[in-house]
């Protein structure tokens, strides 16, 4: 009877691992799906209706075009690029070869430059600015965190200038740069510095707040404990203020990487700055046919590559931080 | 001989908006060499703030604390505490967590392979051996509270201050960590001192039984001397007469001689104490 009732149940039960583990992520994987294409159907669905100067309003598909145009616009440029430097190599060992005492000059290619090598621009530009905002913000942060007077003095000039738009300090910013950074064979170019600087602004004040907020909250055990070792304060902070306050700062980086990478596009717009605001404001500028739909694309790459840069952080902080559960999120 | 640690008429007094506020009115101690004494009293009455000021966390307002005929100043590994919640580092392992404070005192009477002896040494001592690797996040509660005693007791401390060490534990895990602690004891001898709530804990393990009066301006009310012989055993204990008269007379205190009005002194203990940690409040 038993064995009976086993086999009855084994053999109904027993259905394939890939289709239970599908029933049991079915809303974690499917509804996105569902998500994205309801959003995708409204899209073009609205977009046929919208009628502007430039044409209608791009949807999906002229999108996916544009994606491939891009791409192939860039594959392009690049064996422009490599035909130009093979042409310059020949040309120049031909005149060597007939004048040894020809000195060598190599001119760099000077094509536009294409969607992808903007994305690449701004990237490294958001990386450059976050990563000297992140130098100077956490020991500051920490300084203020661990000092009630420095606290005291600091805290209203960081409330003060934590609301200002970093685009407010663009002109100043760009002004100042162009007066200071001067150099014959400069290393980065002045708009580069520009748009890092912008970005820097807007980083180190999240930052800051929240090192600093979470050097002042420390576990006071943690302190006791460092107290009665009479640990020495550099010790101190290296051992025990540091990684107690590594969750905290994440949570400032993750703030101000997602604000830097939305001011950029702004400051890249409006500095005609290289980058994807340039691309942005210059197929606008341009009103061809085609500029509403490279914009969307556009669009649609900023946001995906702020996705990324944000999971790329919670990758560092899960793969950093002690406390995994301010990291789940 | 004279006292080995002398707690001399100190008065706590903690300012507060509202005015000061005297936590501690001339608590008055001596403890000889090797002795452990448990502070027992209920929640807010000060207990804490007295193990402080040994720790030499606060400073007292009135009198002081002589350690070896000196003064204490300041906190320091002589003195090492153990935290009622075991404030281990958790971004350390239990041996990174030992490690520290061995780092931090015997650096320079010390090589590498003696500290690392040593830490595990200590490790062993609480039963941690097998554990030594592990964040305090992967540990029980029990084990967790084992490697706070491990890192104290490396420190080689003159005193041991206990703040509730087994408070947090459940009463399985709290009578294992009590034998776990006889045992310890009666091999290193040290002097400790140890806040409890727990009647039970207080006579078993202690030599001397310090009874608080409730505050504000608290200060020991009576001190019972324990002389059960050891090693003690608390099954053989629980039929006991001079057990069972140990623990009754400190019952009659704290129920009849200290009867706490709790609504009255709790709001007055979160008012006062401010930022201070408030002491776990434990209904018996």
């Amino acid at each position: 009877m038993t064995t009976l009732i086993r086999k009855f149940t084994v053999n109904t039960v027993n259905l394939p691992d890939w289709f239970i583990s599908i029933g049991r992520n079915f809303t974690a994987l499917i509804m996105p799906f569902i998500g994205i294409v309801c959003f995708l159907f409204l899209w073009s669905l609205s977009a046929s209706y919208i009628d502007t100067s430039l044409g209608k309003f791009p949807g999906p598909s002229a999108v996916a075009t544009q994606i491939g145009n891009l791409y192939q616009e860039h594959i392009d440029e690049r064996s422009k690029e490599d035909a130009f430097y093979q042409r310059q190599e020949l040309r120049n060992s031909e005149r060597l070869a007939n004048d040894p005492n020809y000195v060598v000059k190599t001119r760099s290619y000077t094509g536009k430059e294409t969607f992808i090598d903007q994305i690449a621009t701004s990237l490294v530009t958001v990386m450059s600015g976050f990563i000297v905002a992140a130098v100077i913000a956490i020991p500051m942060g920490i300084a203020i965190g661990l000092s009630k007077t420095l606290n005291n003095a600091i805290n209203p000039i960081i409330q003060i200038f934590k609301p200002v738009s970093p685009l407010a300090w663009l002109p100043l910013v760009t002004m100042v740069v162009s007066a200071v950074y001067v150099s014959d064979d400069p290393l980065f170019a002045k708009s580069f510095i520009n748009s890092m600087i912008t970005v820097t602004l807007c980083c180190i004040w999240p930052m800051v707040i929240q090192t600093s907020v979470g050097v002042a909250s420390i576990n006071s055990d943690w302190l006791n404990v460092s107290r009665v070792l009479r640990l020495p304060a550099l010790t101190h902070i290296r051992k025990i203020v540091l990684p107690a306050t590594i969750p905290a700062i994440f949570i400032g980086m993750r703030t101000s990487l997602g604000i830097a990478w939305m001011v950029l596009i702004a400051a890249e717009m409006l500095a005609q700055n290289p980058g994807l605001g340039k691309f942005v404001w210059d197929e606008f500028q341009n009103g061809s046919s085609q500029s509403l739909s490279r914009i969307m694309t556009a669009v649609i790459a900023i946001g995906l590559i702020g996705f990324l840069l944000d999971r790329g952080m919670l990758m560092l902080q899960r793969k950093l931080s002690w406390d995994k559960t301010s990291a789940s999120r | 001989m004279s006292t080995f640690l002398d707690i001399s008429k100190i008065d706590m007094v903690f300012p507060t908006p509202k005015g000061d506020f005297t936590a501690l009115k001339e608590v008055d101690l001596k403890i000889n060499k090797g002795e452990f004494v448990s502070l027992i009293g209920h929640s807010g009455c000060g207990k804490s703030t007295v193990l402080n000021v040994v720790a030499g966390l606060y400073q007292a307002s009135k009198g002081g604390v002589l350690l070896n005929n000196r003064h204490v100043l300041g906190p320091g590994p002589e003195r090492a505490v153990v935290f009622q919640n075991h404030s281990l580092l958790p971004w350390l392992s239990a041996y990174e967590n030992v490690e520290l404070a061995v780092k931090e005192v015997f650096s320079k009477t010390m090589n590498k392979a003696e500290m690392k002896e040593w830490i595990e040494h200590n490790l062993k001592l609480v039963h941690m051996e097998h554990a030594m690797h592990k964040r305090p996040d992967e540990i029980s509660g029990g084990m967790k509270q084992r490697v706070g005693i491990a890192r104290a007791l490396a420190m080689q401390p003159q005193v041991l201050l206990m703040d509730e060490p087994f408070g947090a534990l459940d009463a399985l895990t709290r009578a294992h960590m009590q034998d776990s602690l006889m045992e310890i004891q009666d091999e290193l001898k040290n002097t400790v001192i140890m806040i409890t709530h727990d009647v039970d804990e207080a006579v078993l393990l202690s030599d001397k039984i310090v009874m608080m009066t409730n505050g504000p301006a608290a200060t020991v009310g009576e001190i019972l001397e324990v002389t059960l012989p050891r090693p003690r055993d608390r099954i053989a204990l629980a039929n006991n007469t001079e057990y069972n008269r140990l623990r009754s007379a400190v019952l009659t205190f704290l129920y009849e001689k200290q009867r706490k009005v709790e609504v009255i002194s709790n709001k007055s203990a979160t008012a006062t104490k401010g930022e201070n940690k408030t002491p776990k409040i434990e209904v018996a």
